[in-house]
């Protein structure tokens, strides 16, 4: 048995799997990882189920020390300044921890959530057929609460299989698209079109349940309260201040206040990641586009698999290491007072 | 039985979802039909719906677009929504204990007053009500009833309470709630029930299915007290009384 022990980590950061669909009738939410396409690319480079159960790590730095064995991680999502005993590792590839060893992350960059997994998986009591953390409901395993410093997560000792990067689509910047509804006829026109015309701020008060957002403020036609009726994740609710808020994989099952719009499947992974404070935009597309991206980006997770490359083939990484060292100097990843967040 | 079927209106929820909406008001005819068509598609499944979720005037139906698209399931929905309704055979029918008042009620005294009537006449009336299980939803387990009595209907409270007891019973508006886990509210608290309506480790782990009928019985903290206890140790305590 190796075991990766949680050394220090920051708030938001939990064991996510792909969520535990199927009894929202029971108002049981689904959970599940944020950014479902990074907590797939992590599990791929280590051979896993694509939606196995990974720790979610958020925007602040972390540390994991391999006890019992070695221990081998996928690195993807947010990159970050990563290091094991001082060798940096660069995202979007796996690693291997030998024992006693330490995995250092810094502060997330260009995003909000990182994914580790860890190859043979994280061993726990699937409840509803998931690991996923579900702290209101205290579902979870191993712990069904946020991780802390000092909580053990266990598995198998490493393969030995060789290391492996994984080749990712470039990042964008393009507007998040949605498509109008349900309840968009609860907003004149020209309300709607300030949801697309306008720039908008994800709120710091925002969590795993609903992202709130900053910026003009949208007008419903007829009052903010109707009959509560179901919810999915990316639905845009406006509550009664205007300020629309975006329903995220711990949202409450049903909800009454109007959705005008929803975030469109292939683009809820990249909303989930943008970072407080950063300005972004809605586009609006057709239901039929927005169903062949989400065909696309189906066939985009089953293609993960094909996208492995051989770790010495470093093209790429090169860069991605250059990148870790610039990144490298804004921080001192030797003085943990810097960056590490203190816990309550 | 002469209701008219309207068909319901189909709404976007995104590219995965469909809202099959037969309502926009809180409407006991239309949440029958809700339960109907979500009977129907459990009992004909079309390929590519991966979950539904009934609420009061909707069925949330959740899809694979990988598997069908928009129209086409719509298509099927609204087929589906056309059909006469089944009648609703062995519908499942439950008692449930509650004690009522005092420290499992806290707000039994303010709602007799503000009802100016006893608390006694609000319990009676209370028991007196037959519900149905419109949905379930916000936590696990938390089933909003439709049925209650005008006389009982009061809005919520202006400050919502940021936590209230695991198993409280409450009303709100027009409606009435059995809350399983511990959590905020905005309702009135009557009383509070040993019944877990979501217990993780038993068989079923959900007690209530939308469309259940409830009735609820009155009982003293002492027999609260030891019901809890056996509820805790996985006992329904709640009464199938049919089928």
């Amino acid at each position: 048995m190796s075991k990766l022990v949680v050394t220090s980590i920051g708030p938001a950061s939990s064991v996510q799997d792909g969520g535990r669909p199927g009894s929202q009738r029971y108002g049981l939410t689904p959970s599940g990882a944020m950014d479902r396409l990074s907590l797939a690319a992590a599990n791929t480079l280590v051979g896993n189920d694509l939606f196995a159960a990974a720790v979610e790590i958020g925007p602040f730095g972390a540390s994991f020390t391999a006890r019992g064995g070695a221990v081998r991680v996928g690195l993807a999502g947010a990159s970050r300044n990563a290091d094991i005993g001082g060798r940096p590792v660069a995202f979007d590839s796996s690693a291997t921890l030998a024992e006693g060893e330490t995995l250092t992350l810094g502060f997330a960059r260009g995003g909000s959530f990182s994914y580790l997994a860890i190859e043979h998986g994280i061993e726990g009591e699937p409840m509803f057929g998931s690991l996923a953390v579900n702290a209101r409901a205290g579902l979870g395993s191993p712990y069904p609460r946020p991780l802390q410093s000092g909580d053990e997560l266990t598995t198998q000792a490493a393969s030995g299989a060789p290391e492996r990067r994984i080749e990712m689509p470039a990042a964008t910047d393009a507007p998040i698209r949605i498509v109008f509804g349900p309840q968009d006829d609860e907003f004149a026109e020209d309300n709607k079109k300030l949801l697309v015309d306008s720039e908008w701020k994800i709120s710091a008060t925002s969590d795993r349940m609903g992202y709130r957002l900053e910026g003009p403020v949208i007008k419903h036609l007829d009052g903010h309260n109707i009959v509560s009726d179901g919810t999915v994740n990316g639905s845009i609710q406006v509550p009664g201040n205007g300020q629309p808020i975006v329903l995220m994989p711990d949202r409450g099952t049903s909800g009454g206040y109007p959705k005008i719009a929803t975030a469109i499947t292939a683009d809820f992974g990249r909303f989930a990641q943008i970072s407080a404070g950063r300005p972004f935009r809605f586009k609006a597309v057709t239901m039929a586009e927005a169903q062949a991206e989400a065909i696309k980006f189906h066939e985009m997770l089953r293609s993960l698999p094909d996208r492995l490359r051989g770790i010495e083939d470093f093209g790429l990484n090169i860069e991605a290491l250059r990148d870790a060292n610039v990144a490298g100097q804004a921080v001192n990843a030797v003085d943990v007072s810097t960056w590490q967040v203190a816990l309550p | 039985m002469a209701e008219p079927l309207s068909p319901p209106r189909l709404l976007p929820s995104g590219d995965s979802a469909i809202t099959v909406e037969f309502s926009r008001t809180i409407d006991d005819a239309a949440n029958r039909r809700v339960l109907a068509l979500d009977r129907v598609i459990a009992a004909e499944p079309i390929a590519g719906i991966t979950e539904t979720v009934p609420t009061y005037r909707s069925l949330l139906v959740h899809y694979d677009p990988v598997r069908i698209s928009f129209d086409a399931l719509g298509g099927q929905l609204l087929a589906r929504a056309a059909k006469a309704p089944p009648t609703e055979t062995g519908t499942r029918r439950w008692r449930i204990p509650v004690t009522y008042g005092g420290e499992h009620g806290i707000d039994l005294e303010d709602v007799a007053k503000a009802l100016k009537t006893t608390p006694d006449e609000v319990v009676a009336r209370h028991v007196a009500g037959d519900y149905r299980v419109a949905m379930i939803g916000f936590t696990p387990g938390w089933s909003y009833l439709s049925g209650l009595e005008t006389f009982l209907h009061m809005p919520r409270r202006k400050d919502p309470r940021l936590l209230t007891p695991a198993g409280t019973i409450s009303i709100g508006g027009i409606q009435t709630g059995v809350q399983c886990l511990a959590g905020p509210s905005g309702w009135h608290l009557l009383g509070r029930t040993p019944v877990r309506t979501y217990q993780l480790h038993r068989d079923p782990t959900f007690l209530l299915e939308p469309g259940d009928a409830i009735t609820f019985t009155a009982i003293d903290a002492k027999t609260f007290a030891e019901q809890d206890r056996a509820a805790e140790a996985g006992e329904f305590v709640a009464e199938l009384v049919t089928p």
